[in-house]
């Protein structure tokens, strides 16, 4: 794309755009780095000074201190099965619906789209729902909450839609004519053929699981406690030992241990990130391209 | 047979919710339970619309909303698009690559993470932004930034620009590669310098996905997200309790913590209600403006 002469205002646009952008970069992934140092740091030593880049006394005793919890521990485990099984459930509750209306000759198509686009710009609202949820279908408390009402996206359905578009007509033709039903045509020849777009879905679902943390809070009691609860706990609980003043004199401080549950909460996406990245690309550009 | 079960979901998990709005026309009766309590609670009209607009703190709600919104419009909405265009003046593709790939990492962040962060960086007696503050001698004393409410402003937009710009480039980033490169070519043997390509070639391009875009960001300026209620309610503290109030924690303040039912469903469903005149009028201005509408 570059031609001609290179300029001295040339030479000084590429130098500035390049530390620009390695700023933007650093930007975004120090605050990152500053956690994961922090938290490897011994915590007496920490309360020295800050760890910038590598921790000056590398330390696992807050992770082994946090993870004394049972109650993080409990955490993880629901956390970890909301995730699993609210993507698998999502998706295919979804993929399902997807596929239903990429079919033009569905009785009703267009009063069901309708009714679908109409859920993504009306709702009624926080009150209604949780009365619906908590009190009228008595979820509170219940496992369940994480599972049913997040079982079914609008948006990622019309994502879907657009894909099974794609796939041509005719491989469900020969199926019909062998006398295959239309649960069995999807389950056994479209899903697999769509493995692209389910991954790409699935990955939303799941960093929405992972992450959520209002429908914990909201639904889900004392009981159900999950990972973003319990680092909101962590969080707020130092706000209040830092007045006390006294916790300098424990081996572990509460900074430590919230620095600790800050990257025990958040790396697993940090890791799976790198691998997975390529496939939320894909899935924001088919539903841009929708949109 | 295979949408059957998600029209019958979206039936109950979003239609009967707005049926359940009529609340807001009544006062809910918590004696009477979920389902009596919608159907025998009395009738009042209008009175908790005019209670909501006669409140001093949901009014401040709806002021921060809209201000916030603002400055995330005015500061969020450029910010992938700058990014976009100096990224695509990158030569080296690896290093434009990695740049892109790390600046998305921020979006599947939870704000939980992002709040503790601030937190922790923020801190007044030991937190790394003051002790480098004080260190250069710029300031004398440590800044109470999660204690004083001239800085919450600062931290909306800035924690929202951080998370979204690089999710929100995708887009921008994927309009500027389907640029003819031999419009480039030409330019360049013009002799055209690189603002006057970006200028003349690159915002010209991509104007439409931008004008698009921005009709929907600004669509989506008020509809009620629980990102928003997230970011603020968990930057929150006792201290800056009055500037961290929008309109979707003040609705779950009214709502769940006093039990206000009718009272927090009247208030959300004037948001909803705003969200959509608001989505109409951003979607006949795209329709004339760009020719491109929703419906």
């Amino acid at each position: 794309m570059r031609r001609g002469r290179i300029s001295v205002g040339q030479a000084l646009f590429v130098t500035l755009n390049t530390f620009f952008l390695s700023l933007v970069m650093v930007a975004c992934f120090y605050p990152f780095l500053y956690i994961i140092v922090s938290s490897f740091n011994d915590p007496t030593d920490l309360l020295r000074g800050p760890v910038y880049f590598w921790p000056r006394m590398f330390s696992v005793l807050n992770f082994q201190y946090v993870l004394k919890d049972p109650e993080i521990v409990r955490a993880i485990w629901i956390t970890v099965a909301r995730t699993v099984i609210g993507t698998v459930v999502g998706a295919f509750f979804t993929a399902a619906f997807a596929y239903g209306i990429s079919k033009k000759r569905l009785w009703g198509r267009n009063v069901i789209v309708g009714m679908t686009l109409v859920t993504i710009y009306f709702s009624g609202g926080l009150i209604p729902t949780y009365l619906l949820i908590a009190q009228g279908l008595h979820l509170y408390g219940n496992f369940l909450v994480f599972i049913i009402p997040n079982m079914f996206n609008a948006f990622f359905a019309f994502i879907m839609m657009s894909f099974f578009r794609e796939i041509s007509p005719e491989i469900e033709e020969s199926a019909h004519l062998d006398g295959a039903t239309e649960i069995r045509i999807f389950v056994q020849l479209i899903l697999p053929l769509s493995t692209a777009v389910l991954a790409t879905i699935a990955l939303f679902f799941g960093v929405w699981h992972w992450n959520s943390w209002f429908d914990a809070m909201l639904y889900g009691g004392r009981k159900l406690m999950t990972l973003q609860q319990y680092l909101v706990k962590a969080i707020q609980s130092v706000n209040v030992s830092v007045m006390s003043a006294n916790y300098r004199s424990q081996s572990v401080s509460s900074q430590s241990l919230r620095l600790a549950t800050m990257v025990l909460t958040t790396f697993p996406i940090v890791v799976i990130y790198p691998f997975l990245q390529r496939y939320f690309v894909k899935g924001v550009m088919i539903g841009s391209l929708k949109g | 047979m295979l949408v059957l079960p998600a029209v019958a979901w979206m039936i109950v998990f979003n239609y009967v919710p707005m049926l359940g709005l009529v609340i807001s026309f009544k006062e809910y009766d918590l004696f009477l339970g979920p389902i009596k309590g919608f159907t025998q609670s009395p009738w009042v009209g209008l009175k908790q619309f005019q209670e909501a607009f006669t409140d001093r703190y949901f009014l401040h709600a709806l002021w921060n909303t809209i201000l916030y919104s603002l400055l995330k419009l005015l500061f969020g909405f450029p910010a992938p698009i700058i990014f976009a265009i100096l990224l695509n003046e990158v030569q080296k593709l690896r290093f434009k690559k990695f740049v892109q790939t790390v600046s998305y990492l921020p979006h599947f962040i939870s704000w939980v993470f992002v709040s503790g962060f601030l937190y922790v960086v923020l801190a007044t007696d030991d937190g790394i932004v003051n002790r480098i503050l004080l260190q250069l001698g710029i300031v004398q004393k440590p800044l109470l930034f999660l204690a004083s409410e001239k800085y919450v402003p600062s931290l909306v937009v800035v924690s929202h620009v951080w998370k979204s710009f690089g999710w929100e480039s995708i887009i921008y980033i994927a309009a500027i590669t389907g640029i003819d490169p031999t419009l480039y070519e030409a330019a360049a043997v013009d002799g055209a310098n690189r603002w006057t390509r970006i200028w003349h070639i690159t915002l010209p391009c991509i104007k439409s996905t931008i004008v698009v875009l921005l009709i929907f960001t600004v669509a989506g300026l008020i509809s009620a997200n629980f990102e928003f209620f997230e970011q603020m309610y968990l930057l929150r503290n006792s201290i800056i309790q009055d500037a961290t109030e929008i309109i979707d924690t003040y609705t779950y303040r009214m709502g769940i913590q006093l039990t206000r039912y009718s009272y927090a469903a009247a208030v959300g469903m004037f948001r909803s209600v705003a969200a959509v005149i608001l989505l109409a009028i951003a979607n006949s201005a795209s329709r004339r403006l760009t020719g491109q509408s929703l419906y």
